[in-house]
């Protein structure tokens, strides 16, 4: 398969999952937010094709699940109705993409028997729908996040490898402080100086300047690695030469040299900053109650009891397999393309 | 909820109990077993209860470290827990009964006017390292809790009408307390006022270092107590061992000397999780202030262990709103805030709308009770079971919203908001601690509860320190979820929490006058309770503040849940009850069925 295949390969798998979260008020049969209070804990519902008495039916259905006797969260099929899924059926309200209102949904079931495909947790909320809105969350952030980080990386290491010398040591002594100051708890402390309420997208956005405002030590090296060689190359030296000023040159010429380094740092820092993302929110530092985000999905299994009750819970860590593995699937063959650009070896620099 | 708890039994200490008027009382033991005589000198004080079997070994888990084995200066429930099996008062209450017997006075007597207590002490008494105890014990004991530098936390409970009780010897077994005023709590006081051995203390008393004295690190012959345990061994960081104290002064009904347990070991396990791991694993064999899910998840692995659900405790959970007078400080936007809190319409609304069997059944799973007013069904003695158990309903608090002048409007996004009277939208945080997940889930119920009345709820979960803090010293919050636990049944352990000077009075503490018609009437009442004689009158007087609590909502009561505990099936009269400590209350009586060997380790 040549490096081009591969690349589009694993940008259509990133697209199409991006485009599922994207679109999670479609995906997503209920509302994350909505509280079913009779069914909290619901184990994930069994879809049938085949029912009780042994008939089999074309279009899937369910049972609906029933509280046993005396019991908080033991849930027992009631086999004496069957309730048949919907697809693209009516349902909540909400706004694809932010903008366009709706109420599609791939699938549903009647308004008495919801169906909850990956269980509920502990406010009989739906687990399948708080993941969907929940990767907005950290995906978003995990972009804007890389994105931030790429674009100081780039610029203090464009500066510190273009000017060298004194700029270039006191650029790149802070990189080393950034690299080597403990942010969990820095976080912790720029928390406590904000005010007691901050709205959803104020946390949002603090997790996303914050993750992006200490990772750009690690990309501003390499950046500087790229422009200290591409600087002496002959074709910048003749361009200088025939007086182009600093900014031309580090816009027309070193700016496209280091395309490549700063494209398979952004696949690689992405889902990073989606673990950061998820750490934070885990630790309760991001996106507040009742929103959902994968790491404050993950926070319930804090508590022992959550960890050997309901295997469900565990869910939403294995929602970030997948996008992981797209990313770094991107990132080995971009990696892969941009070496094979270099076999003449003239840059002598390593992408990773 | 270690410090919640910890924090309310200091705090209630710290205030003290005042004002009181005149009454008179008579009252002795009666009704308990006679004492077994077993010898000349010795009085020894009987239990009912199942005959046990000596020897063996109990280990039990406790949340911190003791700070320090010393009466005098313990606040913290690790320290008061052990403390607690290591002392013993003159008159105590049984946790199970709720009411008060003899311990280390036998019998007491109170004067008419109720202004004089007599205590007889029980004759032939000895410390843990066999030093007899006489009356200049108890005189040096009250001198030492009275004294100002020592800043002990039971000091104000001593001060009873504005002046300190003294404390007089008759003969060497007799002693006569005087009061400045009558007190409606009467012989309960002595509960909790643990009696110390002159014969060690007085030496460093003298030197000003009684306040530093006994240290867990403390060598066990420099310690005395009346317990049953008495110290053995301490390993810092692990745990804390104590051995049977050989002169304890307790029988069986068979004339066996009591406990029957030869060791207690407290081991220092600090999360609520790992206690249920070391007691999964059989390291432990008692486990106690078990939150719902744990429970369950014991329940259904059981494996030879009791699971107990002792029923609904004393603590209750509420939601207050910030009624402070803040005077010029504050913002536009937070005295507009102010304005619907104070108005108890909005606040009726609120109480309405609150789903509390959701909040039972979800954050309980079942395991606990709704509450309307402060006091939980399990304080079976001062329940108010008049006040009304209004289910909820949205359409009374839309009802009461309308007639308090909001208004309802429907976005284009088809979200409805509530306004206030002057057109401004309805919003405000509620803080919870994050140490408590139970209460930030009462927090992200009343948010979904709210929001069908259109009221939009932010979460805030704090640190505990500095919910606290804001609650109670900086007041920067518009409401906030906290819940409070007494130590005992009286309501006289909650007067700083409704008396409007309390520090505890959360929605509007240390007023200097009360603010509002009905605070001032909770106040008449909770000062009549205090000097009233007789549960009946008091219980009237009692009744009627839970009644006004209940109209005005300054706290919106949401839930308590029950006490659960469990124990390895071989201890047995294992007996949980509801007042603190819940399983060792009767640690002296605790046994070990099937002989020694099953609980050593």
């Amino acid at each position: 398969m040549t490096q081009r295949r591969k690349l589009t390969r694993w940008l259509i798998v990133l697209v199409f999952l991006h485009g599922v979260v994207a679109a999670a008020g479609f995906f997503a049969p209920y509302d994350p937010v909505e509280q079913d209070r009779e069914r909290p804990y619901l184990p994930p519902m069994r879809i049938h094709l085949i029912d009780a008495y042994g008939h089999f039916h074309l279009r899937p259905f369910f049972y609906p699940l029933r509280l046993r006797k005396d019991s908080f969260d033991q849930y027992e099929e009631d086999t004496a109705s069957a309730v048949p899924l919907r697809f693209f059926t009516r349902g909540a309200d909400y706004r694809l993409l932010r903008l366009v209102p709706s109420r599609l949904h791939l699938f549903g079931a009647t308004v008495a028997a919801r169906v909850y495909l990956l269980g509920s947790d502990a406010y009989g909320r739906d687990q399948l729908s708080r993941i969907l809105y929940g990767g907005q969350v950290s995906l978003l952030a995990g972009l804007l996040g890389a994105g931030v980080t790429l674009l100081l990386g780039a610029l203090i290491g464009m500066a510190a490898g273009y000017y060298g010398g004194w700029r270039d040591d006191l650029l790149m002594r802070a990189a080393e402080l950034f690299l080597a100051l403990p942010w969990l708890y820095l976080l912790f402390a720029l928390r406590a100086f904000l005010p007691l309420t901050v709205s959803p997208l104020e946390a949002f956005l603090l997790v996303v300047v914050v993750t992006g405002m200490v990772g750009w030590a690690r990309p501003a090296r390499l950046v500087r690695g790229v422009v200290l060689s591409v600087k002496e190359l002959d074709f910048v030296r003749a361009a200088r030469g025939f007086g182009a000023s600093d900014l031309y040159l580090l816009r027309s010429h070193i700016l496209p040299e280091t395309a490549n380094v700063l494209l398979t740092q952004a696949a690689i820092l992405v889902p990073q900053f989606v673990l950061a993302e998820m750490t934070l929110s885990f630790l309760g530092l991001g996106v507040p109650e009742p929103m959902s985000s994968w790491g404050n999905l993950l926070a319930s299994l804090q508590q022992y009891s959550v960890l050997v009750s309901y295997w469900w819970m565990y869910l939403p860590a294995l929602a970030i397999v997948p996008f992981f593995l797209g990313y770094l699937g991107l990132a080995s063959a971009l990696q892969q393309r941009s070496s094979a650009y270099k076999i003449d070896g003239e840059s002598g620099w390593s992408p990773t | 909820m270690r410090k919640e708890r910890s924090y309310t039994r200091r705090r209630r200490f710290a205030l003290s109990l005042v004002l009181t008027c005149a009454s008179t009382v008579a009252l002795t033991a009666k009704g308990l077993p006679r004492p077994r005589q077993t010898n000349a000198q010795e009085e020894l004080l009987a239990l009912p209860g199942e005959i046990g079997r000596s020897g063996g070994r109990l280990v039990v888990s406790l949340r911190g470290e003791p700070k320090t084995l010393n009466p005098l200066t313990a606040v913290d429930a690790p320290s008061r827990e052990v403390i607690g099996a290591m002392q013993a008062d003159l008159v105590h209450i049984n946790r199970s009964t709720q009411l008060t017997e003899p311990a280390l006075a036998k019998s007491w007597k109170i004067s008419r006017d109720g202004l004089l207590y007599t205590l007889a002490l029980r004759p032939g008494l000895r410390f843990s390292d066999g030093h007899p105890l006489d009356a200049d014990d108890v005189l040096f004991s009250f001198r030492v809790y009275l004294d100002e530098s020592i800043h002990a936390p039971q000091r104000d409970l001593l001060i009873v009408g504005g002046k300190p009780i003294t404390v007089r010897k008759l003969d060497p077994q007799t002693l006569v307390f005087q009061f400045a005023k009558p007190y409606g709590v009467e012989e309960r006081l002595f509960d909790g006022f643990a009696i110390l051995p002159r014969h060690l203390l007085e030496k460093p008393y003298q030197e000003g270092k009684l306040a530093q004295s006994w240290a867990p690190s403390t060598p066990a012959n420099e310690w005395a107590g009346l317990g049953p345990f008495r110290l053995k061994e301490y390993v810092p960081g692990q745990k804390l061992v104590l051995e049977r104290n050989p002169y304890y002064w307790k029988t069986d009904m068979k004339g066996n000397r009591l406990p029957y347990l030869d060791e207690l070991v407290f081991l220092f396990v600090p999360s609520a999780d790992a206690q249920v791991l070391r007691f999964q694993s059989g390291e432990t064999d008692i486990i106690t202030r078990l939150g719902a899910e744990n429970f369950s998840v014991l329940s259904r692995q059981q494996r030879g262990f009791t699971m107990a659900d002792a029923g609904p405790g004393l603590e209750y959970n509420f939601l207050f709103f910030n009624l402070n007078d803040l005077g010029e400080k504050p913002s536009a936007d937070f005295t507009r805030k102010q304005e619907w809190f104070r108005d108890v319409k909005f606040r009726q609304a609120v109480s309405a709308a609150v789903d509390r069997d959701a909040i039972v059944r979800l954050v309980y799973q079942g395991r606990g009770s709704a509450l309307w007013g402060p006091v939980t069904p399990g304080n079976r003695r001062w329940v108010n079971a008049a006040i009304p158990h209004a289910p909820r309903s949205l359409e009374r608090a839309r009802t009461l919203l309308k007639e308090a002048g909001f208004s309802w409007s429907t976005a284009a996004n088809g979200e409805t908001t509530l306004f206030d009277p002057e057109g401004k939208p309805v919003e405000f945080s509620i803080l919870t601690s994050s140490s408590n997940a139970d209460r930030t889930k009462m927090a992200t119920l009343i948010q979904d509860d709210l929001k069908q009345l259109g009221m939009h709820v932010q979460v805030v979960p704090l640190e505990f320190r500095s919910l606290l803090d804001r609650a109670t010293q900086t007041k920067e919050y518009d409401a906030g979820i906290l819940g409070l636990a007494s130590f005992d049944a009286d309501p006289n352990s909650d007067m700083n929490v409704w008396l409007s000077s309390g520090g505890l009075h959360f929605w509007h503490p240390s007023q200097s006058h009360p603010s509002t018609t009905w605070e001032a009437e909770i106040d008449l009442l909770m000062e009549q309770q205090l000097a009233t004689a007789g549960y009946d009158q008091r219980r009237k007087l009692y009744d009627r503040v839970q009644e006004i609590l209940a109209q005005n909502q300054p706290m919106i009561f949401l839930a308590s849940p029950d006490i659960l505990v469990g124990a390895k099936n071989s201890i047995a009269n294992f007996h949980p009850a509801v007042l603190e400590p819940y399983v060792l209350w009767n640690v002296e009586q605790l046994y070990i069925r099937n002989g020694p060997e099953n609980a050593s380790r």
